[in-house]
C-alpha cells in the first residue's frame, strides 16, 4: 500500500482518498499514544459529517479519544471487524484498522491536509 | 452471555458454585393462612415460570463466603488509606450504633409528621449546623451524593438566573476539578469552559476574567483545590465572577481542610456542597452511600429543592416547595441513615472539635510531604492544607517507573495507595491525604515505605513494575476486561 | 470526642520538622478571608452523644412492622441478622470505590455476585452496582435512551410513582426533552394513548410494575406499541415481586431500574436506599455508574476489577454517560446478601407470602361496609380501597390505636378522594390483619 498517498490531519487521522471516497483511520503515532484500544464507538452510516467534527470515540481502559473527520462527507461504511477486535488498531493502525468509509462532500478540502513527511515532522515536534 | 476465558485459578469460589439446592440460610415464619396457588391470586402468564436462579447456602457458608471475601479488602479500618480527595478519616463505630437505633431505622417515610418528631428535628437542627459550619443561610439535606449536589445546586443557579430574566448558557470549571464538576454541568445542559490553572497550581485572576462573561452562569471553584492548596486569591475571583453577573459554587470535597478555619460563605461564595462522607466521617461504604447537602445564600433559597423541614407551634413538619423550587431530586427526604452520622459527628466534636480536625488534617499532610521531601518532588511545593501532591516523573525518566507502579507496589507495603494520575495537570501524580485521624507514627512507616520504593526503583526497578506481590492477586489485565466485559456469571 | 491522636508531644516534632512555630503559620490563608467563629453546640462525650441521640430516636413514635400498612415506595420487609452484621463489617464499610483491585477483591467480586444476582431477578443480561435510588434510576435510566435513539421525547406512565415522575420532571426541566405523562385508565397505563402517542420521536416509555397504586401493569401490549415504534421499554420495579412476577427480560424490556430497598434495607425515612440498573448487552456502554467485571491477573488467577470506566465521568468528563461518582455499595451487598440469604425457593415463598397476605387483607377490608377495591385488577402486595370517610380521618383513627394506615391517594392526586393504598407484605400475619381490618371498621363506623 502507498502509504505516501495519505493525508494526516494535526489530531493524527489519516485519510486515503480513492475517487469520491475517502477511507479514515488513527496514525501509528496516534495508536502509540492511546496504548492498548479495548472500544471503537463507530459512527452511524448514513451519518453527515463536516470536516473537524467528532465522529468516533477510540478507547484505552483508562482514556476515550475522540476521533475527528478530516474531511467532510457522508459515512458509507464503517470497519465491523473493530468490534469484535479492537486491538486491530494497535496491530494494524494504516491497514486493517481502518475506521470507516466516507463518500466525499468536497474532495478539494483533502488539499489542506498534511503529507507523510510534513505529518511526522510536525507530529515529532508535539511529541509529549 | 458469552466466556471467552476460564475464570484460571480462584480466591474465593462465587455464590453460586457455593451453593447447593435445598440448603437455607434463611427460613421465614410459616404463614398461619390456608396455602392458595398464586394463580388464584394473579393471572397465570404473570406467574413467573421459573424461579429466579438464586444460590442457596446454608446461614454458616453464606458468612464464611461474605467473610472471605471481607478479608480480602483493605479498609480504613485495616490499613492506612491515603487516598487523595476522598478524605479517608477514621468512622466512629457509635455512629453505627445510633444510625441503628429502631426509632430512626425504622422509620418510614411517609409516617407522619406526629411520628417523625425525633428525625425532624435532628434534621432541622443539622440543617442549620451545616448553615453555620459553611456559611450559609439555608441547606438541603437531599442530594445523595457530592456530584448529586452539584447538579442540585446548578440546576437552582440555571433557574436563578432565568427568574432574574437573563438567562444564562455557561459554566466555567478549573482545568484541576473533580470530572463530576463538568458531567454535572453538562447534565444541566450548560457549554462547559475550562480555564487552565496557573503555575502554582490556582486559579489565575488573568485566565479567567477571560472567559467569565455575561453568559457565564457559574464558575465552579474546589477550594483548597485539588492540589491541597488554599486558593489565595478566592476573595477577587468570587467578586469578579459577581461584578460579570455570574455566581459561584465551591465544590466542597476539599471541606476538612477549612473547618472551623474559614466559611464559603465568607469568601464570597454563592452556593456549596458539603461530601458527608468526607468531611463529616460518613463510612465510605466500598463507593457509598454518602451525601452531598448543598448550602445557598440568601438569594438562591427560592429555588432549593423540596421538600425542606420547618418548625413552628406544632412541633416540625415537612414543607412543601414554593414555586420557584427546582422540584424533587430523588424520591422522599434523602439519605437519613447517613445525616444522622453526620449529626452525631458535629454534636460529639463541637465548634473547637471540628478546628481540631481541619489543624490536624493540615499538620499530618504537611508533616508527610516534610518526611518525603528529597525523595520525590512535590507537584507545588508550599504549604499545602489537607493534601498535597507528589510526583513520580523522575522516576519515569530515568527508570520508567510510574506512578501506578508506585501505587501496586505500596499495597504490598500494608497501604492503600494514594489517589494517582489525578489531578490531570501534574505528571505522574500521587495525590496523598492522611486525615487528622492517623497518628504521626503511621505517617512515619508509610513515608518508609515509600523511601524503600524509590530505592527500589533504582536496584530492583522490575520488581516495582510488576507489584504487588503480596496481595491476594497480581496486577489484574484491564485490558482484557474492558474488550471481553463479563460482567455476571 | 474529637478523633484526632496528635498529642502535644506530637504536635511539637512535626512542628520542628515542618519548621514552623505553630500549625495557624500552615495555613496560607490569605489576611482579607475573614476567619470562622462557629457557633455549635459543645462538644459532647460518647456516653452524652449516645444518650442524647436515643432521646432524638424516641421521640419518633415507633410502630410494631406488623401493625403498619403502609408502603407506597417504601415497604416493610424482615431483613435476616446477617445482612446488617455483613453489611456493617468494616473491610467493606470503609473502604473505597475499589479502585485499587488488588487491595479491594472482596468489595469487587461481592459487586460482580450483586450484578449477577439482579440479572437472575430481573431476566437481564447486565446490572451496574448501584445509583441512588429508584427515582434517580429511572432519571438515568431516562438519559441512557434519549442518547441510544437520538429522540426528544419521553413517555411516563401515570402509574409511575409521583415522587419518580417529579425526578424525571427536575432532572429534564432545563432541557428540550419533552416529558408526557401517560394517564391511567381504571388504574394501569391507558392504552388507547400509547398507541396515539408513541411515535418515532419518542425516546422511551417508562412504566412502574407493580404500578404505584399496586397494579400489574398489561406489559406486552406496552412492549408492542413501544417497539413498534423503535423507542426503548423501560420498567421499574419492585425487586420482591420478581420472587412470583414474570421478569421483566422476559416481556421485552430494554431497561430494568427499580427501588431495592425492599431487598432488606432500612425504611429510615427515606434513606439510603438503592437504585437498580440492569439492561439488555447492546445497551453495556452507555450504562450509569460503577461495573464490576471478572478477568485474570499476571498470573492467570481469576480477579475482578471496575471495568467500562470510559463510560464515567472521573475519565469523560463533561462527556460520561452520567455525573454519578458515589453509589450505594453497601447497600447492594446488603440487597445480595438478602437475595443469598433467601435463595431460588426461599424468595419465591417471600413473594408469595407477600402475594398472599396482601390479597387477604385486601378481602378482609372489602368485607367492611362502605370499603371497597378501587380498580379491581391484579395486584402483588399492595392495593387501592375506597373508604366511606376521609382516609386522614382514618389513618388518625387508626394511629390512636397503634397503627400506621395506608397512604391517602389525594396526597399524589386530587380526584381520589376516598381513595386509599394499603400495603401488606410477609411480616403481617393472620392476626395482625384480622385486628387491622377490626380497627379499620370501627374508624369507619363514626363518619
Amino acid at each position: 500500500m502507498d502509504l505516501n498517498g495519505l493525508k494526516y490531519t494535526k489530531t493524527h487521522e489519516w485519510l486515503r482518498v480513492e475517487g469520491q471516497l475517502g477511507i479514515v483511520g488513527i496514525t501509528q503515532h496516534a495508536q502509540e499514544e492511546i496504548s492498548d484500544v479495548v472500544f471503537v464507538e463507530l459512527p452511524k452510516v448514513g451519518k453527515m459529517v463536516s470536516q473537524g467534527e467528532e465522529t468516533a470515540v477510540v478507547e484505552s481502559v483508562k482514556a476515550a479519544f475522540s476521533i475527528y473527520a478530516p474531511i467532510s462527507g457522508t459515512i458509507t461504511t464503517v470497519n465491523e471487524s473493530l468490534s469484535k477486535d479492537p486491538g486491530l488498531i494497535n496491530r494494524s493502525p494504516l491497514e486493517q484498522g481502518w475506521i470507516y468509509k466516507i463518500e466525499l462532500r468536497d474532495p478539494a478540502e483533502a488539499k489542506a491536509l498534511m503529507d507523510a513527511p510534513a505529518y511526522e515532522a510536525w507530529a515529532k515536534g508535539n511529541k509529549h | 452471555m458469552e466466556k471467552k476465558h476460564s475464570p484460571g485459578r480462584i480466591l474465593e469460589p462465587l455464590l453460586k458454585d457455593l451453593g447447593q439446592d435445598g440448603r437455607r440460610a434463611f427460613q421465614l415464619p410459616k404463614t398461619d393462612l390456608p396455602a392458595v396457588a398464586p394463580e388464584t391470586q394473579i393471572p397465570s402468564d404473570w406467574v413467573r415460570s421459573k424461579p429466579a436462579a438464586l444460590p442457596e447456602l446454608s446461614e454458616r457458608d453464606l458468612v464464611k463466603h461474605f467473610m472471605r471475601l471481607a478479608h480480602l479488602n483493605f479498609s480504613v479500618e485495616t490499613n492506612f488509606y491515603p487516598l487523595g480527595s476522598c478524605t479517608m478519616k477514621y468512622n466512629p463505630r457509635v455512629h453505627e450504633e445510633i444510625a441503628g437505633l429502631s426509632g430512626f431505622a425504622q422509620l418510614h417515610p411517609y409516617a407522619p409528621d406526629s411520628l417523625s418528631q425525633g428525625t425532624l428535628q435532628l434534621l432541622f437542627e443539622l440543617e442549620r449546623m451545616l448553615a453555620e459550619v459553611l456559611g450559609m443561610d439555608a441547606v438541603t439535606l437531599q442530594p445523595a451524593a457530592g456530584a448529586h449536589g452539584e447538579f442540585t445546586a446548578l440546576l437552582m443557579a440555571r433557574a436563578y438566573h432565568e427568574a432574574q430574566g437573563r438567562p444564562r448558557k455557561k459554566v466555567v470549571v478549573t482545568d484541576s476539578s473533580h470530572g463530576t464538576n463538568p458531567a454535572s454541568a453538562a447534565l444541566c445542559g450548560f457549554d462547559v469552559v475550562e480555564v487552565k490553572s496557573n503555575a502554582r497550581g490556582r486559579v489565575s485572576l488573568e485566565s479567567l476574567a477571560s472567559v467569565v462573561d455575561h453568559d457565564t452562569a457559574v464558575f465552579m471553584m474546589t477550594n483548597p483545590n485539588t492540589l491541597g492548596l488554599f486558593e489565595e486569591e478566592v476573595m477577587k475571583v468570587t467578586q469578579l465572577v459577581h461584578d460579570k453577573g455570574g455566581l459561584v459554587y465551591m465544590d466542597g470535597a476539599n471541606m476538612n481542610a477549612l473547618l472551623g478555619q474559614v466559611r464559603p460563605g465568607d469568601m464570597g461564595f454563592d452556593m456549596v456542597h458539603v461530601n458527608i462522607h468526607k468531611t463529616f466521617s460518613i463510612p465510605h461504604g466500598s463507593g457509598g452511600p454518602g451525601g452531598g447537602p448543598v448550602g445557598v445564600k440568601a438569594h438562591l433559597k427560592p429555588f432549593l429543592p423540596a421538600p425542606m423541614v420547618a418548625s413552628g407551634s406544632a412541633g416540625y413538619r415537612l414543607e412543601s416547595p414554593g414555586p420557584q423550587s427546582i422540584g424533587r431530586v430523588r424520591s422522599f427526604f434523602g439519605n437519613v441513615g447517613a445525616l444522622v452520622r453526620a449529626y452525631a459527628y458535629i454534636r460529639s466534636l463541637g465548634t473547637d472539635g471540628l478546628k481540631q480536625v481541619s489543624e490536624g488534617a493540615i499538620l499530618n499532610a504537611n508533616y508527610l510531604k516534610e518526611l518525603l521531601r528529597g525523595i520525590y518532588p512535590i507537584a507545588v511545593d508550599e504549604s499545602c492544607m489537607h493534601e498535597f501532591i507528589a510526583s513520580a516523573k523522575e522516576m519515569k525518566a530515568s527508570q520508567g517507573i510510574k506512578a501506578m507502579d508506585i501505587a501496586k507496589r505500596l499495597l504490598d507495603y500494608g497501604f492503600y495507595a494514594p489517589t494517582i494520575c489525578f489531578p490531570l495537570i501534574v505528571e505522574e501524580a500521587l495525590m496523598i491525604e492522611p486525615s487528622e485521624t492517623e497518628s504521626r507514627q503511621t505517617l512515619e512507616s508509610f513515608a518508609d515505605a515509600l523511601a524503600k520504593i524509590k530505592h527500589e526503583s533504582e536496584e530492583t526497578p522490575e520488581r516495582l513494575r510488576t507489584a504487588p506481590h503480596r496481595m491476594p492477586v497480581s496486577r489484574l489485565d484491564e485490558v482484557q476486561a474492558a474488550r471481553e466485559p463479563n460482567l455476571r456469571w | 470526642m474529637d478523633y484526632v491522636p496528635i498529642t502535644d508531644h506530637d504536635r511539637e516534632v512535626m512542628l520542628e520538622k515542618i519548621g514552623v512555630s505553630s500549625v495557624q503559620n500552615l495555613l496560607n490563608i490569605p489576611r482579607d478571608v475573614p476567619r470562622a467563629r462557629l457557633q455549635l453546640p459543645p462538644p459532647l462525650s460518647e456516653p452524652e452523644l449516645l444518650d442524647l441521640c436515643r432521646q432524638i430516636a424516641l421521640s419518633n413514635r415507633s410502630i410494631d412492622p406488623k401493625r403498619s400498612f403502609l408502603g407506597a415506595g417504601a415497604y416493610s420487609h424482615y431483613a435476616p441478622s446477617i445482612v446488617r452484621y455483613i453489611a456493617s463489617r468494616g473491610e467493606f464499610l470503609t473502604a473505597y470505590t475499589p479502585y485499587q483491585p488488588e487491595a479491594s477483591q472482596g468489595t469487587l467480586q461481592a459487586m460482580y455476585e450483586f450484578q449477577s444476582l439482579l440479572c437472575e431477578l430481573t431476566g437481564m443480561d447486565v446490572a451496574n452496582c448501584s445509583l441512588y435510588d429508584g427515582a434517580t434510576a429511572v432519571a438515568e435510566a431516562c438519559l441512557v435512551a434519549l442518547r441510544e435513539t437520538d429522540r426528544k421525547k419521553l413517555i411516563l406512565s401515570s402509574g409511575l410513582h409521583p415522587e419518580y415522575r417529579q425526578t424525571v420532571r427536575t432532572y429534564f426541566q432545563h432541557s428540550d426533552i419533552e416529558v408526557i405523562e401517560a394517564p391511567l385508565q381504571s388504574g394501569t397505563t391507558d392504552l388507547d394513548f400509547l398507541n396515539s402517542s408513541v411515535n418515532s420521536e419518542v425516546a422511551a416509555v417508562v412504566v412502574q410494575v407493580p404500578n404505584a397504586l399496586g397494579l400489574l401493569e398489561p406489559v406486552d401490549a406496552i412492549e408492542k406499541t413501544t417497539h413498534a415504534k423503535g423507542a426503548l421499554f423501560i420498567t421499574s420495579v419492585n425487586p420482591v415481586s420478581l420472587g412470583i412476577l414474570k421478569p421483566p427480560g422476559e416481556y421485552g424490556a430494554d431497561i430494568v431500574v427499580g427501588e431495592g430497598q425492599p431487598l432488606g434495607i432500612d425504611a429510615a425515612y427515606g434513606g439510603p436506599y438503592l437504585g437498580l440498573f440492569a439492561c439488555r448487552q447492546t445497551l453495556v456502554r452507555k450504562m450509569p455508574g460503577r461495573v464490576v467485571g471478572m478477568t485474570r491477573d499476571a498470573h492467570g488467577r481469576r480477579g475482578f476489577v471496575l471495568t467500562l470506566q470510559t463510560r464515567e465521568q472521573h475519565i469523560r468528563r463533561a462527556k460520561a454517560t452520567s455525573n454519578i461518582c458515589t453509589n450505594e455499595a453497601m447497600m447492594a451487598l446488603a440487597a445480595a446478601v438478602y437475595m443469598a440469604s433467601h435463595g431460588q425457593q426461599g424468595f419465591r415463598e417471600l413473594a408469595e407470602q407477600n402475594l398472599r397476605k396482601a390479597h387477604y387483607a385486601c378481602e378482609q377490608l372489602s368485607k367492611i361496609p362502605g370499603v371497597s377495591p378501587m380498580f379491581g385488577k391484579p395486584f402483588f402486595n399492595e392495593f387501592a380501597l375506597e373508604v366511606p370517610i376521609d382516609p386522614e380521618t382514618l389513618n388518625r383513627r387508626l394511629e390512636a390505636k397503634g397503627f400506621l394506615g395506608g397512604l391517602p391517594l389525594a396526597r399524589w392526586d386530587a380526584q381520589w378522594k376516598r381513595g386509599w393504598l394499603v400495603c401488606a407484605t410477609e411480616v403481617q400475619t393472620k392476626e395482625s390483619i384480622d385486628a387491622f381490618a377490626q380497627a379499620v371498621a370501627e374508624s369507619c363506623k363514626d363518619r
